[in-house]
């Protein structure tokens, strides 16, 4: 599906650059775009430096293992495949509180953590596991109090009450929230029925992270 | 509980960066050489989304300079305004899953356009508020870890960004409307 969104995009842009005579705006255009992701990657860096090292203190203080011994139902709930005290479950518990609170600059290393840590449960590295693509609904949906950016924006052009909007922010967030768990749910029911289950999910072969795209070093697991 | 989520939030960040430590002091970890092993990892994982997000953000800056999305837009919004929403706040809907930055332009302009308590301006902001950059958070999280099959991952996302798209204005129109 991602193939085809991003091609046809490609193609529907050539074709609307060819009628309207806009080539120069579509070269201009690729240039553009390849900058400004370098640009956002780079400026991932400095975040993801910095929060990867304060949750490998969490992490190596057990404090992780403790949070997610203590708030773990909820989250196996949504993530039943995941193990019971894997590190994975403190990051995705970070991740989702990180998100309540509109700390974007936190939520997104600890979602990135959160997926290396289901990675190395995942049989196959090249396709996402259900709990993947959990993660990422809720990641997509992100519940969030307080609308920080908005509120701010709204102050400067001098609106009368700028937090005005963080019902209707919570109660539409709230609602694509539970969309989006409840499309993730059926679309894994659906995908089950397809097929049986790949092997347990404890197996971690070293090849097949060797193989992987993007080999990164997942952390250690102490205690 | 406006002021109380917003003190939690501003309170969240420095009480992590200083209590983490902490607490892991007292339960005797090096503190500095973990972080310093664990900030290693940062720095790969940057590098590994830039093909991602290259790739993906010029498919999508080209879709946009071409045309393509005001063609799209003008097409779409005939009928929605029948239902009684502005029209304006139309594009949002495209924008919003596609490009964070984008999105946001667009919402900071209607806002100094129609004012920020206009309806136009109250559900551009919920709109803009309630929902996360579906194909930015893909790219990402797929990206960091050199997933290919997303499988279902991007059809719940942009399901829930229609959802929400809805929500918003319903929600909008039922308060300010």
């Amino acid at each position: 599906m991602l193939n085809g969104i991003w091609l046809g995009m490609i193609l529907i842009g050539f074709v609307f650059a060819a009628v309207n005579g806009r080539m120069n705006e579509f070269t201009a255009a690729v240039f553009d775009g390849a900058k400004s992701g370098v640009t956002v990657s780079f400026g991932l860096i400095s975040v993801l430096v910095f929060w990867l090292g304060i949750m490998r203190i969490a992490e190596d203080a057990d404090l992780l293992k403790k949070i997610s011994r203590v708030l773990g139902p909820v989250v196996s709930f949504l993530f039943p495949d995941v193990p019971k005290g894997h590190p994975a479950i403190g990051y995705i518990l970070s991740n989702m509180s990180a998100n309540l609170l509109g700390l974007g600059n936190a939520a997104t290393p600890m979602g990135i953590k959160a997926m290396q840590e289901l990675q190395t449960l995942n049989p196959d590295k090249e396709t996402a596991t259900p709990a993947m693509c959990t993660l990422l609904a809720l990641n997509t949906a992100s519940i969030t109090l307080i609308p920080a950016t908005l509120i701010a924006i709204r102050l400067n052009y001098g609106s009368a009450d700028p937090a005005a909007i963080v019902g209707t922010t919570l109660a539409a967030t709230a609602v694509a929230t539970l969309a989006a768990i409840a499309a993730d749910r059926l679309c894994r029911r659906l995908t089950l029925l397809r097929r049986p289950p790949g092997p347990p999910p404890a197996i971690r072969s070293g090849t097949a992270a060797a193989k992987g795209s993007a080999t990164l070093p997942h952390s250690s697991v102490k205690g | 509980m406006f002021q109380l989520i917003s003190l939690i939030s501003a309170w969240a960040i420095p009480v992590m960066v200083t209590f983490i430590p902490l607490y892991a002091f007292s339960r005797k970890v090096p503190v500095y050489e973990s972080f310093v092993e664990g900030a290693k990892d940062g720095f790969g994982t940057a590098i590994a989304i830039i093909p991602h997000l290259v790739g993906m953000l010029v498919a999508i800056s080209v879709f946009r300079a071409s045309g393509a999305l005001d063609f799209l837009m003008g097409f779409v919004s005939p009928l929605v305004q029948s239902l009684g929403i502005p029209a304006e706040v139309l594009p949002l809907g495209l924008l919003r899953p596609l490009t964070g930055t984008g999105s946001l332009a667009y919402t900071t302009d209607l806002i100094r356009v129609h004012g920020p308590d206009s309806l136009i301006g109250m559900i551009a902001s919920t709109i803009q508020g309630s929902t996360d950059t579906t194909l930015y958070v893909l790219t990402v999280y797929f990206g960091a870890v050199g997933i290919r099959n997303g499988r279902y991952a991007l059809k719940v996302g942009l399901f829930s960004d229609v959802v929400g798209f809805i929500a918003a204005i319903a929600v909008c129109l039922l308060v300010f409307g």
